[in-house]
């Protein structure tokens, strides 16, 4: 099955992390985008690239500053003057890097609250509007933002609210020693990428992206879905319980991580694995940033 | 606080306080009233309560005024009319959940209250209603503010489900000897026989309906003519009243050839006097008494409680057939002077016969001289004897027996008035007899020779309806006579009989079930020492409400589990004996796999049965025979442990 071998292509390039391939592969089933947090140099960017490579994507980044603006997204309408006398000069839209199948967002805590809005909504509608004309964005369109963690100098960390758009949020983490010792000994990972050959194409990817929807969720599957959901509610560990998006959410996502196991139905296991990524910056409060809280949240709650 | 909720709480206080309304001051009722009034209006026009201090201020005035009314704030009046009042004021400081729910356990409260008014059968059923609509304001308070009927429904349920514990308290909780604050006043009935009789005396009686008592015979009843209930015993005449006198205690009563006995049990009601009702001639009861030469029964105090007793009697009897001389010399003693005519006639008797022809002259005098049964009699005059046996001719059965007696004492024969209950009405559906007041009786005992006392009633000789049948049978068509002494229509009289065997059951197996039933009660189950009651009390507590948390429990694991889970649980269940648990958030998927690492010997069917519980569960619908194979192979499932 392809899926398999996008992932076996993936994994062959980062190291060790094959979770966070998954996750990452999840999202893009389940058509939402991806957050990634976590110091430079981790390998979040080439993540982004091998993906690209290997689902044959569209492939474009922004690398996000402080003095960024939406236009630099979006793109902009240059005046061109007449090239003859007899035509009159025009605006031209110049399409900006966000007209790309994958994005990544390099860095999108160091931009402005202005910049970022104008990623997140474009996210969220997959179109821009730009001068009064709507345009549709390319499908799949699939972000990987990263962020460095926000204590560090000169960030505008998300809010809440935006950080919602993102379907999950996941840490690269540093790599185990075995996996680092063939990064270190490997080839350039640039080189590698470059002789990659992609094993989908969109269409597909958009037919996996349809299947996904469609996989199966039992009445079982919700009871324990909705368990969470009251749990997180009730408990007092949270300050807020998750919304109802969030539970629109974790079901797609969980639909995602079966259909990347090669499954119909959702399992609570499935559940149980997307949990972490999904609930992690959904959830406020001291307690739930912590490593171990997603796991105990899982343990909490009891199979119904 | 929504209007709705508003309501529902002034019904709740309405309801427990209307009882109270006859016995509270005028006042009283006229402020509840206003300070009733007043919420639903501000309710209704949905303006905010009134100040605190202006809610101080009334308290103060009325529990000032109380304190005028009654003298103290303690005790039974007082403290119910200052709880009446303090209730109604709290509706009117209705802010918050808490507000309302002091409201409504303090109208739980004054349900308590009314029972030491009242505790019949009626009030119980009254307070289980006010109960009942107490519950559902509760139930709307936290949870549910749907339509009435609904909330209701659940009250309903909560009472219901309240039952096994009220019983378990009600048989097991310890009882004060005595009642906790003063009587119900429906303890007392209102008349009853006294220590004396004059003519009229016992007519009035016959004009109530109240029930004297209740007696069940556990054998064969006897004759209704045998039915004479022994009560005061008169000796003393001034020429128009009867009263005891002083008794010579000499002998003691004697009883000889006793024959005939029969044994029944009495059930009292309190009347505030001494006297042990028992069938002519009373031999024993079973509870403390005092027994006079007369063969009067005298309980040591006033009956202020409904008493039950068992009683034996003998139908058949010679008594006192030794009298001391005393005591015959008081049963002729008539005031000088007076009834020259009757003394003549009792002379002329005297002159030409024996004793026993006196008597049956003077029954023939009765019978044939046109005498008549009302029970309103002509007044008589000075000479009261003389006037009813020669000029009106027209009495009731003390006015008989009086004249009998008096005759008897001329014709120097010894004699004395009893007075007591003759009859009573079958009740078959309980299989029990009621005394009522309207039963009341008088006849005479005359003390011959060789029978020692002998009862006759002159009353049969005239009218043996009476005792033959009873009372509305004996007395002419027109007369004014209490409700059910007449005979009302079939069906009432049913219902009533009906209403009086059950208030009967009510009063003897649950107003009756007093530290000494609950003793005897506990005996017979072999709970006699107080330990052992309390922990059997706490036991079946326990009992009733891990029952009941089991069984909703079940329900709630019933409503959300299906057969293949139930049989998924079970599979775990096997695998967890086998030492490898199910953890409560593990999901099939991933305990298989765990499982079969630890059990490699399982492995297969492990795999297959989590698969089929994961694809029947969790999957697309499937036919239903999977879920029947999913069955059998958790069945068949045998982890043989290690």
């Amino acid at each position: 099955m392809n899926l398999n071998n996008v992932i076996r292509q993936v994994e062959s390039v980062i190291l060790g992390k094959p979770q966070q391939i998954r996750f990452a592969l999840t999202c893009l089933l389940a058509r939402g985008h991806l957050l990634i947090e976590d110091l430079p140099g981790v390998g979040k960017t080439t993540l982004a690239q091998v993906l690209a490579r290997t689902l044959g994507l569209q492939f474009s980044r922004i690398q996000f500053t402080s003095d960024l603006l939406p236009a630099d997204i979006l793109g902009v309408s240059v005046y061109e003057r007449a090239k003859t006398d007899t035509t009159t000069g025009q605006f031209i839209f110049h399409a900006g890097p966000i007209f790309a199948q994958m994005l990544l967002a390099d860095e999108v805590n160091r931009a402005t609250p202005k910049a970022q809005s104008a990623l997140l909504e474009a996210m969220e509608e997959h179109q821009v509007t730009i001068e009064g004309t709507t345009r549709q964005l390319p499908s799949p369109f699939f972000v990987i933002a990263t962020q460095n963690p926000s204590c560090q100098i000169g960030t505008f960390p998300l809010p809440e609210s935006q950080l919602d758009r993102f379907l999950m949020r996941i840490q690269m983490g540093y790599p185990d020693s075995e996996a680092e010792r063939g990064l270190l000994s490997g080839v350039d990972r640039r080189e590698i990428i470059a002789k990659l050959t992609p094993q989908m194409d969109d269409a597909e990817l958009r037919s996996l992206q349809q299947r996904t929807r469609q996989v199966f969720v039992s009445a079982a599957l919700l009871d324990y879905v909705q368990a969470i959901l009251r749990y997180t509610r009730e408990s007092s560990r949270y300050t807020h319980g998750l919304s109802p998006r969030a539970g629109l959410t974790l079901l797609s996502a969980a639909r995602g991580w079966a259909m990347l196991d090669g499954r119909d139905a959702v399992l609570p296991e499935d559940v149980q694995m997307i949990l972490p990524g999904v609930v992690s910056h959904r959830l406020q409060s001291d307690y739930a940033k912590s490593d171990s809280a997603a796991r105990e949240l899982i343990e909490a709650i009891p199979i119904p | 606080m929504n209007k709705q909720l508003i309501y529902g709480l002034l019904l709740s206080v309405v309801m427990v306080i209307a009882p109270h309304v006859i016995h509270l001051p005028l006042w009283v009722s006229a402020l509840s009233a206003c300070l009733l009034a007043w919420p639903a209006y501000l309710a209704a026009r949905g303006e905010p309560l009134p100040s605190h201090w202006l809610l101080i201020a009334i308290s103060i005035a009325a529990t000032g005024g109380i304190l005028i009314e009654y003298h103290s704030l303690f005790g039974r009046e007082a403290g119910v009319t200052l709880l009446i009042v303090l209730s109604t004021l709290k509706l009117m400081e209705l802010k918050t959940k808490r507000d309302a729910m002091a409201l409504i356990y303090l109208c739980c409260f004054i349900i308590i209250t009314n029972f030491l008014y009242s505790q019949s059968l009626v009030t119980g059923l009254y307070m289980l209603a006010c109960l009942l609509i107490i519950s559902q304001v509760w139930v709307q308070l936290h949870m549910y503010p749907g339509p009435f009927k609904t909330r209701l429904k659940i009250a309903c349920t909560l009472l219901l489900q309240a039952i096994p514990l009220t019983v378990i308290l009600f048989v097991l909780f310890p009882r004060l000897p005595g009642p906790l604050w003063g009587l119900p006043q429906d303890a007392f009935s209102r008349s009853g026989l006294d220590d004396m009789m004059s003519p009229g005396s016992l007519g009035r009686l016959a004009l109530s309906d109240a029930v004297a008592f209740r007696v069940a015979y556990p054998g064969p009843p006897p004759r209704r003519d045998q039915m004479y209930w022994r009560g005061p015993v008169l000796w003393n005449f001034d020429g128009r009243t009867w009263t005891q006198g002083k008794s010579v205690q000499i002998f003691s009563a004697q009883l000889s050839d006793t024959t005939q006995p029969i044994s029944y049990n009495v059930t009292l009601e309190a009347d505030n006097k001494i006297w042990l009702f028992a069938l002519d001639m009373p031999d024993s009861l079973s509870i403390p008494y005092r027994r006079m030469n007369d063969a009067q029964l005298l309980n040591p105090e006033p009956v202020t409680t409904r008493l039950r007793y068992q009683a034996r009697s003998y139908l058949s009897y010679h008594a006192n057939l030794l009298e001391s001389a005393a005591q015959l010399q008081r049963a002729l003693q008539l005031p000088a002077g007076f009834n020259p005519k009757s003394r003549r006639l009792a002379a002329n008797w005297r002159a030409n016969g024996s004793d026993s022809r006196i008597i049956s002259s003077a029954l023939g005098f009765f019978n044939r001289q046109n005498f008549h049964y009302t029970l309103d009699a002509p007044p008589l005059g000075l000479n009261g004897i003389d006037d009813f046996l020669f000029t009106t001719r027209a009495g009731f059965c003390e006015h008989y027996a009086s004249g009998f007696v008096f005759l008897m004492r001329a014709a120097g024969i010894p004699a004395r008035v009893v007075t007591g209950y003759q009859g009573g009405e079958y009740n078959a559906f309980g299989n029990y007899y009621i005394v009522r007041q309207s039963d009341a009786h008088a006849w005479a005992e005359v003390w011959l020779q060789d029978r020692g006392w002998l009862r006759i009633d002159p009353t049969a000789a005239i009218a043996p309806e009476r005792v033959e049948q009873n009372l509305s049978a004996a007395l002419p068509d027109n007369t004014v006579l209490p409700f059910m002494a007449r005979n009302p229509p079939q069906w009432l009289r049913e219902l009533s009989l009906n209403w009086d065997a059950i208030s009967y059951q009510w009063n003897s197996f649950v107003i009756g079930y007093d530290n000494e039933r609950q003793f005897a009660f506990m005996n017979r189950l072999g709970l006699a020492s107080v330990r052992w009651q309390a922990l059997s009390m706490m036991t079946g507590i326990a009992l009733i409400i891990g029952l009941f948390a089991l069984y909703m429990l079940r329900h709630l694991i019933s409503l959300k589990q299906d057969k293949t889970q139930a049989a998924w649980l079970k599979f775990c269940r096997k695998l967890a004996r086998s030492g490898l648990p199910r953890l409560p958030y593990e999901g099939p998927q991933a305990y298989a796999i765990r499982v079969c690492i630890a059990r490699p010997d399982l492995a297969v069917s492990i795999k297959t049965i989590a698969n089929r519980y994961i694809a029947l569960r969790y999957g697309i619908p499937q036919p239903e025979n999977t879920q029947r194979d999913f069955l059998q192979l958790v069945a068949q499932f045998r982890p043989s442990a290690n």
